[in-house]
């Protein structure tokens, strides 16, 4: 039992550090979200440079063959940097849904090409009406013979205004929440009968609605099994809640840090507002609140990285963790603005831009009440 | 970075377990529920252990202790509590134990470790004074030299067993001249001495185990000081860390509250289990998340004392979040009692849930958690300056 980081580990966490040290503060930052894109393409070829696009791909496709502990490194800084490079979208989810159920051609047409950080990909799999239910799909693939005619609409899908490829999940049987009848397609953005319009999120990021007229695609464009598509959505989103959770825990500390350090210089009546009893206990409360939320982190990825443990226990770390990232972004993001006062409700101070990343965690792929509904059907069934 | 075991710690946990099936039996159970007959069953349990050379685990293995690696001794504790088998009484063997084979003397550790892991002496701790709570370093019973005797005057209070201690160690006043924590002195008392009153202190929980120790010119050999006088604070000092630690009490906060998952299961509601109750299913997994939580944090405390560092300030956080567990989990089992939570054992005939009682024993002295060993407000009072440097 040790919760220390390998050397590499220790390494690929400095590396991350120094370029946010060196090349990404936050004018760099807001830059860059603001950006067309929405993000900084010299800055994504570092990534791949520096080989951290490669990280969770097994080593048959030319990538790293991380475990979760080192997904967990990356992201973990990523967050402490406020990164709005498209990690999630392009690396976890999209090149996630390929590596996990991808054909040995889509792997070999396109793992590779995103470790070299030419490709950028998109997964769309949220509707108007679908809330947190990944299951609650009306978009439809329907069968033509030789392939699928796609129509439907999905909405805030992340990176979806620079994605060069979207997979997309369509009810290519079944009825709208049912989880059986759901198939992945893996095309082209720029396929005839697609529509995208983009827009921001309060975190900066650039997403897109992107609808889908009578879009044709071939059956090797199908990822993984044909009706049998939830299963990979579900392991897929699973690994990327813990990522974007340790992603959570990287801006909690950095939000603990930055507020500790303002209330010892910050004064007003004549002392430090740092040395009042009143918010050094608030600011204690975000402290354990912050390492509650990395005891949970670390339980995740180690019974992920576990080949003994029961799937149904690393379910239960993994919605245990959800919820706390949830509630507990939210007190230290409240928190942190209360501490700084007046300064915290600006747009100038970072503070308030790291707030509103955790509050897009916390709505990501299910907030901590609906993770909280799921935590007790499964503890309570057995 | 792994929380896996290796072959040797599930064997380990293998002998634990074989261990506890014959060693912690349904009577020493049955005897628990009773206050009285309670301290029999902890006398026998602590033998039982002795027996087996593990009543002393954190003890160096020349004293009678175990080599047993961090892992080995949270296996230990997670079985010993998923049994049933209670934690040993604190007071003697981690609480003045390594305060005697740190800081006491050769003829000291000969005296008193033996008796102790033989449950000959049973001790009490004398650190709290009716002017001296959280803020303990302010305390005022006075030690004042004659010849080669300590002559104690003052009060302890909050004494948890007073009434059955053989001795009780005690931090005394023996220089007021300075800071207040220097000039304390430690100091191992014999409950036979001449002068000593024990007054019990009735409880909210309805359970004699609390005291008011007095000294009246109580005569105190010099022999009995541990290491020099007025370094008291000092040692211990240096064993509070570990009191914290100890007061989590995680291992047993989850056999209890998988208790509790099981009585609202069977508890009707409106026709349907309490446990489906959503606004009860949710607190209760709140309350399971938490201690999820807690669990990994205990760990990254022991493996950080596996490296070779104490337990540290992130012993208040165990604390806190501990006792704040403990509280979340008493206050579901008496919600899940209804109005049998009211019932007094022995008053009701057969009458309602028999758990009603025990859950408000618990609920009610349970309120001492946060108060005890360092506040909680105290404690993040540490934390705010040790951890934040505010």
């Amino acid at each position: 039992m040790n919760f220390k980081l390998s050397e590499e580990q220790a390494m690929l966490k400095e590396s991350i550090a120094r370029f946010v040290q060196d090349r990404y503060d936050f004018t760099a930052r807001c830059a860059a979200a603001t950006s067309e894109i929405g993000f900084s393409r010299e800055n994504w070829a570092t990534f791949a440079e520096l080989g951290w696009l490669s990280i969770p791909f097994e080593e048959e496709h030319g990538g790293f063959g991380g475990s979760a502990v080192d997904t967990m490194v990356v992201m973990e800084e990523l967050g402490s940097g406020l990164v709005v490079e498209p990690f999630v979208a392009t690396v976890l989810l999209f090149g996630g849904l390929l590596g996990k159920g991808g054909s040995a051609e889509q792997k070999a047409a396109n793992i590779s090409a995103i470790i070299a950080g030419e490709l950028q990909g998109a997964f769309a799999f949220l509707e108007r009406q679908s809330r947190y239910e990944l299951a609650d799909i009306k978009t439809v693939a329907a069968g033509n013979g030789s392939g699928f005619t796609i129509n439907g609409e999905k909405t805030v899908v992340f990176n979806g205004a620079a994605a060069d490829k979207l997979i997309v999940s369509a009810r290519t049987s079944g009825a709208q929440c049912e989880q059986q009848g759901i198939s992945l397609f893996l095309l082209d953005a720029s396929a005839a009968g697609i529509e995208k319009t983009a827009y921001r999120l309060m975190d900066g990021q650039l997403v897109a609605n992107i609808t889908f007229n009578d879009v044709a695609v071939s059956a090797d464009q199908l990822v993984g099994e044909l009706d049998d598509g939830y299963r990979l959505i579900t392991d897929v989103i699973n690994e990327v809640i813990v990522a974007i959770s340790a992603e959570a825990v990287g801006i909690m500390q950095k939000l603990n840090d930055t507020t500790v350090e303002y209330t010892k210089t910050r004064e007003q009546f004549a002392v430090p507002i740092g040395s009042f009893q009143a918010l050094q206990h608030r600011m204690v409360d975000m402290f354990m609140g912050c390492e509650q939320t990395r005891s949970l982190l670390y339980r995740a990825v180690c019974s992920m990285d576990d080949q003994s443990a029961d799937a149904r226990e690393i379910e239960k770390n993994i919605l245990a963790l959800k919820v706390m990232v949830g509630r507990i972004g939210k007190l230290i993001g409240g928190e942190s603005i209360q501490l700084h006062g007046a300064m915290g409700v600006t747009d100038e101070l970072d503070v308030g831009h790291y707030f509103k990343r955790l509050m897009m965690i916390n709505t990501s792929f299910g907030d901590a009440d609906y993770q909280q509904q799921k935590f007790s059907a499964l503890t309570n069934s057995g | 970075m792994d929380t896996n075991f290796s072959a040797e710690d599930l064997a380990f946990r293998d002998e634990v377990v074989a261990f506890l099936e014959t060693a912690w039996t349904d009577e020493h159970e049955a005897h628990l529920r009773d206050p009285q007959a309670g301290m029999q069953a902890i006398i026998d349990w602590q033998k039982r252990l002795h027996a087996r050379g593990w009543l002393a685990p954190g003890w160096p293995v020349e004293y009678g202790g175990t080599d047993w690696t961090t892992t080995q001794s949270f296996i230990f504790e997670t079985e010993r509590a998923t049994a049933g088998a209670p934690d040993v009484p604190p007071f003697a063997l981690k609480m003045v134990a390594p305060v005697i084979y740190t800081y006491g003397s050769d003829e000291q550790k000969q005296r008193f470790l033996p008796r102790i892991l033989s449950s000959e002496d049973w001790w009490c701790q004398g650190y709290s004074e009716p002017g001296a709570g959280s803020d303990l370093a302010s305390l005022k019973t006075k030690a004042e030299l004659d010849g080669d005797e300590y002559v104690v005057n003052g009060a302890k209070i909050w004494t948890t067993y007073a009434q059955y201690a053989d001795w009780i160690f005690c931090l005394v006043r023996t220089d007021s001249s300075g800071r207040k924590q220097a000039g304390i002195t430690f100091l191992l008392i014999d409950m036979k001495s001449p002068g000593i009153t024990v007054n019990p202190i009735e409880t909210i929980d309805g359970v004699y185990s609390l005291n008011e120790v007095l000294f009246d010119n109580v005569r105190v050999p010099v022999e009995n000081r541990i290491g020099e006088q007025d370094q008291g604070w000092t040692y211990a000092k240096a064993l509070l860390a570990h009191e914290r630690t100890a007061i989590a009490g995680v291992a047993d906060s989850r056999r209890h509250l998988g208790e509790i998952r099981e009585l609202a299961r069977q508890e009707v509601s409106g026709g349907r289990a309490l446990l489906e109750d959503p606004a009860f299913q949710a607190r209760l997994s709140s309350v399971e998340i938490e201690l999820m939580a807690l669990e990994y944090t205990e760990l990254r405390v022991l493996a950080a004392m596996a490296e070779g560092s104490g337990p540290g300030v992130e012993s208040s956080l165990l604390k806190i979040k501990g006792t704040e567990v403990q509280q979340s989990v008493q206050q579901l089992r008496i919600d899940v009692a209804g109005y049998y939570c009211g019932v007094i054992a022995g008053e009701s005939g057969d009458i309602g849930h028999s758990f009603g009682s025990e859950a408000r024993r618990a609920y009610m002295y349970g309120r001492a958690s946060t108060i005890y060993g360092g506040s909680n407000e105290v404690q993040k009072n540490i934390t705010a300056k040790f951890v934040l440097g505010l």
